[in-house]
C-alpha cells in the first residue's frame, strides 16, 4: 500500500472520531451545565475547561473576548480557524477520504461526504441554535454509521489496519479527555470521591456521553461511583471505548501490519504500544490516580501521541522534501489539460 | 404526423432555424427519437423536474463534482446534467466511428513520422517550420521509439454538427482528455432514473470503458505482468474526481508525483512495505510538469528522473510525451493531408474550414473579416485566446488584429458554425433547443476502440454556444442505438454518404463562410 494512502486512511478515521468525540464532549458539558445551577462567575470557567481540554485555549482567546456557552460551542463546532472544531475535523476527514476514494467503499465515501455537506449546511447552524442536542446526535450518528460501514464494507487489508490504528488512538485519547472535563473537582492525589448529588449527576453525564451508561448499569447497577466510572472508561476489557480496550486494538493492528508476534516488537510504534498495553493491563484505578487522575491522563495522552508519531516515522515518513502546500496546490489546479468544463468554439 | 409530436411540454418547442437533433424542420420527431418520445409521452407532468432534482442530489452526495479554481473555500459544483438524452442512430455512429479510427490512426502515424524520419516534412506535404515551431513539439524526443509506436493512446475528439446536420471535427485532444467519467456516471444516473425508457430504446452499453482502458494500458507495458498506475496532479485538480473514479474502476493505484521515485532508470512507488516497481503510468499531468529534471524545474507534481526511465524503456506513458503538437490548431488544418498521405484514403469526417494566418494568402482575408470569423490562438484551450467575431466589440477585434499580425503562425480563423441544437429541460415543464457538441473517447491500443457515444455537452443558456460550466454549460447522456433499433434508417435528415471535400482546399482558395 502506498505510504501516502496509509497516511490518509489513518487520518480519515482519526478525524471522524475526533468530530464525534468533540460532539460528545460538548454534549456532556451541556448536560452538566443544564442540570446544575452555577453562580454567574463559575459558568464561564466551566465552559473554559472544555476549551482547555482540547488544548486550544490560546487560539480561543485570540478569537473570542468572552467565555460563554455561546462562544465556546461556536469555537468547538463551527470555527474554521480552530483545527479541531467539528467542522474542521469533518473537512479534514473528507479531504483525506477524497484522496483515497479508490481505496474505500462508495458507501463509506458517501457517508463522510454527506456528513461534511451537513455540517456546512444552514440547517446545522440552525440546529445548534434551536436544538443543540439534536445536532450532536446527528454528528455522533453519522460518525457511528461511518464506523459501521468501515466494519461492514471494507476489505480487511493493510489499509483497514491503518484505519483501526487511527480510530483507536484517537478514541483512547478522547475518552480520557471526556473524563478529564471533570478534573476541577478532583483531589491532587487519590481516587476522586463522590462530593454531592450534583457531583454524581456529573459523573453520570460523562458515562452517557461516552455511550457507557447502559454498559455501566449492566455491570454495576444504577448507583454511580467515581471509581467505577474511571474503571469502565479507563480499564475495562470489554467496553469498546475504554482506553485499555483501544490501546489493545492499536497494538494488535500494528502487529498485524508487520506480522510481529505478540511478545516481540519490530519497530518503535510496536514497542510503545506494547508498553502502554502492559501498563494499562497491570494497573488499577488507584494506580492511575496515585499522582492525581488529571496528571495520569496527561501522561497517558503524551504516550498516545508518541505512538502516533512512531507510526508516522515507521511507515509513512517520506524521505524527500515536500513542496510548500501553496505551490503544490497552484500547480495541481493549473493542470487543466482540457477539462470538459470549458468553451465551445 | 400528429402522433409523432410530444404533447404539452413540447407544444411551444421551436427549432429556430437550427439543425435540431430530435425534431425535423416540420416539427415531427425524427425516427431514431420515436421510441424515446413514446415512452416520454406517458410521463406525468412534474415528474421530469422531480427526477432532475433527485439526480442533482445524488451527484452531490456521491461527490461527483468539480473544483472551482481560485476558491480557497474549495467550492465544488455539480456539472449540470440534462436528463434528455442525445440519441445517435446506428448508421450515423458507424460512420463517425470509422472516421474517428481513421483520424487517430493518421495522427499516430504523423507523430511517429515527425519524431522519426520526418518524411512528411522532407517532401513538403506539411511545411516543416510549422511542425518544428509548434509549442508542444518535443525536440528532445526525436528518434526516440515509443512503446508499440503509439503516441496518442487516448484521444478526445470534439465533434459538432452544422446547420445541415453534417458532423464536423472541431478539434483533437491528444493530451489525456478528460470527461469520460461523466459519460459513465451520467449513464448510471439515467439508467436509474428511466430504466424503462432505456430498455425500450435499445441503447448500446458504455460500461466496458475502464476495462478497455486497462487492456490498452497493459498492452503498452514493458513486462508481462505490469503494475499500472494513474498519476494525478492531486486532489485540488478539477478533474480529480475522474482520476480517482477511473483508478477505482480499473483497480489500479492512483499516485501523486511524490509517491514515485526513480532509481537506475526504473520507477518505483513508495509503499508501507518499501519500494515497488511501476511499469505503466496513465498520466494526467502535462508534459511540462512530468519531470523537473527535464522540463519545468519548478514542477512540484512530477517525478525527477521519470524521463530517463521512459527513455530506457522501463516504463510506458499514456499518452506519450510530445503528443501536444497534434492539438495545435494549425496542425488541425493539415489532418486531411495526413490521412491522404499515410493512409491513401479520403477523410471520412469533414473539418471546419480553416484559414491560417501564417499563410500569406489567408492573412488579409482573416484581417478583413474579423467581424464574421472565429479566431483562435493555436495552442490555447479552455476558451482562452479566442475571438468570436460577430459577438466581439470593436476594441476586442482590434486587439486580435494586433495579436495576429505580431504572431501569424499561431492564429487560425474559422467561420462561425451554427451548432445543432437539442431539446433540453429548461424550466418546470418546458423544453427548449440548446446548442450541443460531442466528445467521443478513442482508445488506441492493440486496435482502436471507441465506446459508443461520448460526452455530449450542452450550453444551457438561451442562445449561448458556451458550454463552460461556470457560464451555464452542462452535459447530456449520449445514446448510440443498436443497429436493429426500429426505424433507425427510415426518414429523417437525408444522410450524406459522400466524404465531404476536406476543408483545406477551400480554405486556401475562395471565400467560404457559414
Amino acid at each position: 500500500m502506498l505510504s501516502r494512502v496509509a497516511h490518509s486512511l489513518y487520518w480519515l478515521t482519526r478525524y471522524v472520531d475526533r468530530a464525534e468525540n468533540t460532539a460528545r464532549l460538548i454534549d456532556v458539558a451541556l448536560q452538566l451545565y443544564l442540570d446544575l445551577r452555577p453562580t454567574a462567575g463559575a459558568r464561564g470557567d466551566r465552559w473554559l475547561s472544555l476549551v482547555e481540554s482540547s488544548g486550544e485555549e490560546a487560539l480561543f482567546r485570540t478569537l473570542h473576548a468572552e467565555v460563554s456557552g455561546l462562544t465556546v460551542t461556536e469555537f468547538l463546532v463551527f470555527q474554521e480557524e480552530n483545527p479541531n472544531s467539528i467542522l474542521s475535523s469533518l473537512t479534514q476527514a473528507r479531504e483525506n477520504a477524497r484522496m483515497v476514494r479508490d481505496q474505500v467503499s462508495s458507501e463509506l465515501w458517501e457517508e463522510i461526504n454527506r456528513l461534511y455537506l451537513f455540517i456546512r449546511s444552514p440547517q446545522a447552524r440552525a440546529l445548534l441554535r434551536d436544538a443543540p442536542y439534536e445536532l450532536f446526535q446527528q454528528v455522533k450518528n453519522g460518525a457511528l454509521l461511518f464506523q459501521g460501514l468501515m466494519d461492514a464494507t471494507l476489505v480487511r487489508n493493510e489499509g483497514w489496519l491503518f484505519m483501526r490504528v487511527g480510530r483507536n488512538l484517537e478514541r483512547a485519547d478522547k475518552t480520557s479527555r471526556l473524563l478529564d472535563v471533570r478534573h476541577a473537582t478532583w483531589p491532587p492525589a487519590g481516587v476522586p470521591a463522590p462530593e454531592s448529588q450534583e457531583d454524581l449527576l456529573g459523573w453520570a453525564a460523562v458515562l452517557r456521553s461516552a455511550s457507557a451508561w447502559e454498559a455501566y448499569q449492566s455491570l454495576y447497577g444504577t448507583e454511580v461511583s467515581p471509581e467505577r466510572v474511571i474503571q469502565i472508561l479507563m480499564l475495562s476489557d470489554d467496553f469498546p471505548r475504554s482506553v485499555r480496550f483501544c490501546a489493545r486494538e492499536v497494538n494488535e493492528a500494528l502487529r498485524s501490519i508487520s506480522g510481529a508476534p505478540r511478545d516481540r516488537f519490530t519497530n518503535e510504534a510496536e514497542k510503545l504500544a506494547g508498553r502502554l498495553v502492559a501498563e494499562l493491563t497491570f494497573s488499577t484505578v488507584e494506580d492511575l490516580c496515585a499522582q492525581g487522575l488529571h496528571a495520569g491522563i496527561d501522561s497517558l495522552q503524551a504516550k498516545l501521541n508518541a505512538i502516533g508519531e512512531a507510526v508516522f516515522g515507521t511507515y509513512i515518513d517520506q524521505s524527500f522534501r515536500l513542496p510548500g502546500d501553496f505551490e503544490l496546490r497552484q500547480q495541481e489546479e493549473q493542470q487543466q489539460q482540457d477539462s470538459p468544463v470549458r468553451d465551445l468554439p | 404526423m400528429a402522433e409523432n409530436r410530444l404533447d404539452t411540454a413540447f407544444r411551444s418547442y421551436e427549432t429556430g432555424g437550427f439543425f435540431d437533433e430530435m425534431m425535423d424542420p416540420q416539427g415531427a420527431v425524427r425516427p431514431h427519437y420515436r421510441s424515446f418520445a413514446d415512452g416520454f409521452r406517458g410521463m406525468p407532468e412534474g415528474t421530469f423536474e422531480e427526477k432532475r432534482r433527485a439526480v442533482d442530489q445524488a451527484f452531490l452526495r456521491q461527490g461527483i463534482t468539480f473544483n472551482v479554481y481560485g476558491d480557497s473555500q474549495g467550492t465544488e459544483r455539480v456539472f449540470p446534467f440534462d436528463l434528455v438524452p442525445r440519441i445517435i442512430p446506428a448508421d450515423e455512429w458507424e460512420r463517425l466511428e470509422r472516421g474517428l479510427v481513421q483520424r487517430i490512426t493518421a495522427l499516430n502515424l504523423f507523430l511517429k513520422d515527425i519524431y522519426g524520419n520526418q518524411s512528411i516534412l522532407r517532401d513538403g506535404t506539411i511545411p516543416a517550420e510549422v511542425v518544428l515551431t509548434a509549442k508542444h513539439y518535443r525536440r528532445e524526443f526525436v528518434n526516440f521509439k515509443v512503446p508499440k509506436d503509439i503516441y496518442i493512446h487516448i484521444c478526445g475528439t470534439d465533434i459538432i454538427r452544422d446547420e445541415r446536420g453534417e458532423y464536423l471535427v472541431l478539434e483533437d485532444n491528444g493530451r489525456c482528455p478528460s470527461g469520460v467519467s461523466y459519460v459513465l456516471e451520467n449513464r448510471r444516473a439515467l439508467k436509474r432514473t428511466f430504466p424503462d425508457l432505456y430498455e425500450r430504446c435499445g441503447v448500446r452499453p458504455v460500461e466496458q470503458y475502464p476495462a478497455e482502458l486497462l487492456a490498452m494500458l497493459r498492452h503498452i507495458a514493458p513486462v508481462d505482468d505490469p503494475r499500472v498506475v494513474l498519476l494525478t496532479p492531486g486532489p485540488y485538480n478539477a478533474a480529480y474526481f475522474e482520476h480517482s473514479y477511473l483508478a477505482r474502476q480499473m483497480g489500479i493505484e492512483i499516485v501523486e508525483g511524490r509517491d514515485l521515485l526513480v532509481k537506475d532508470h526504473r520507477v518505483f512507488m513508495r509503499t508501507t512495505k518499501g519500494q515497488e516497481p511501476v511499469h505503466v503510468i496513465y498520466r494526467r499531468i502535462d508534459d511540462d510538469f512530468l519531470d523537473p529534471t527535464v522540463f519545468r524545474r519548478d514542477s512540484a507534481l512530477g517525478v525527477p528522473g521519470l524521463v530517463s526511465a521512459y527513455r530506457a524503456g522501463n516504463v510506458a506513458l499514456a499518452n506519450s510525451i510530445g503528443t501536444g503538437v497534434a492539438d495545435d490548431k494549425v496542425m488541425y488544418y493539415y489532418v486531411p493531408r495526413m490521412i491522404r498521405y499515410y493512409l491513401g484514403e479520403e477523410p471520412l469526417l469533414a473539418s471546419v474550414p480553416t484559414y491560417l494566418a501564417g499563410e500569406p494568402k489567408d492573412l488579409p482575408f482573416i484581417l478583413d473579416h474579423l467581424d464574421t470569423l472565429v479566431v483562435k490562438a493555436a495552442n490555447e484551450a479552455g476558451g482562452y485566446g479566442m475571438l468570436m467575431g460577430p459577438m466581439a466589440s470593436a476594441a476586442e477585434r482590434e486587439d486580435f488584429r494586433a495579436r495576429i499580425q505580431a504572431d501569424p503562425r499561431n492564429y487560425v480563423a474559422q467561420p462561425m458554425i451554427a451548432l445543432s441544437r437539442h431539446p433540453t429541460f429548461v424550466e418546470p415543464g418546458a423544453f427548449a433547443g440548446r446548442h450541443i457538441d460531442l466528445r467521443p473517447f478513442v482508445l488506441f491500443g492493440e486496435k482502436p476502440v471507441i465506446i459508443p457515444g461520448g460526452l455530449t455537452r450542452v450550453a444551457l443558456r438561451p442562445g449561448s454556444r458556451v458550454v463552460n460550466s461556470s457560464q451555464g454549460g452542462g452535459s447530456k447522456e449520449t445514446w448510440v442505438l443498436y443497429g436493429d433499433a426500429q426505424e433507425a434508417k427510415a426518414g429523417g435528415q437525408p444522410v450524406d454518404d459522400e466524404p465531404r471535400a476536406p476543408a483545406e482546399e477551400s480554405a486556401l482558395g475562395e471565400e467560404k463562410r457559414a
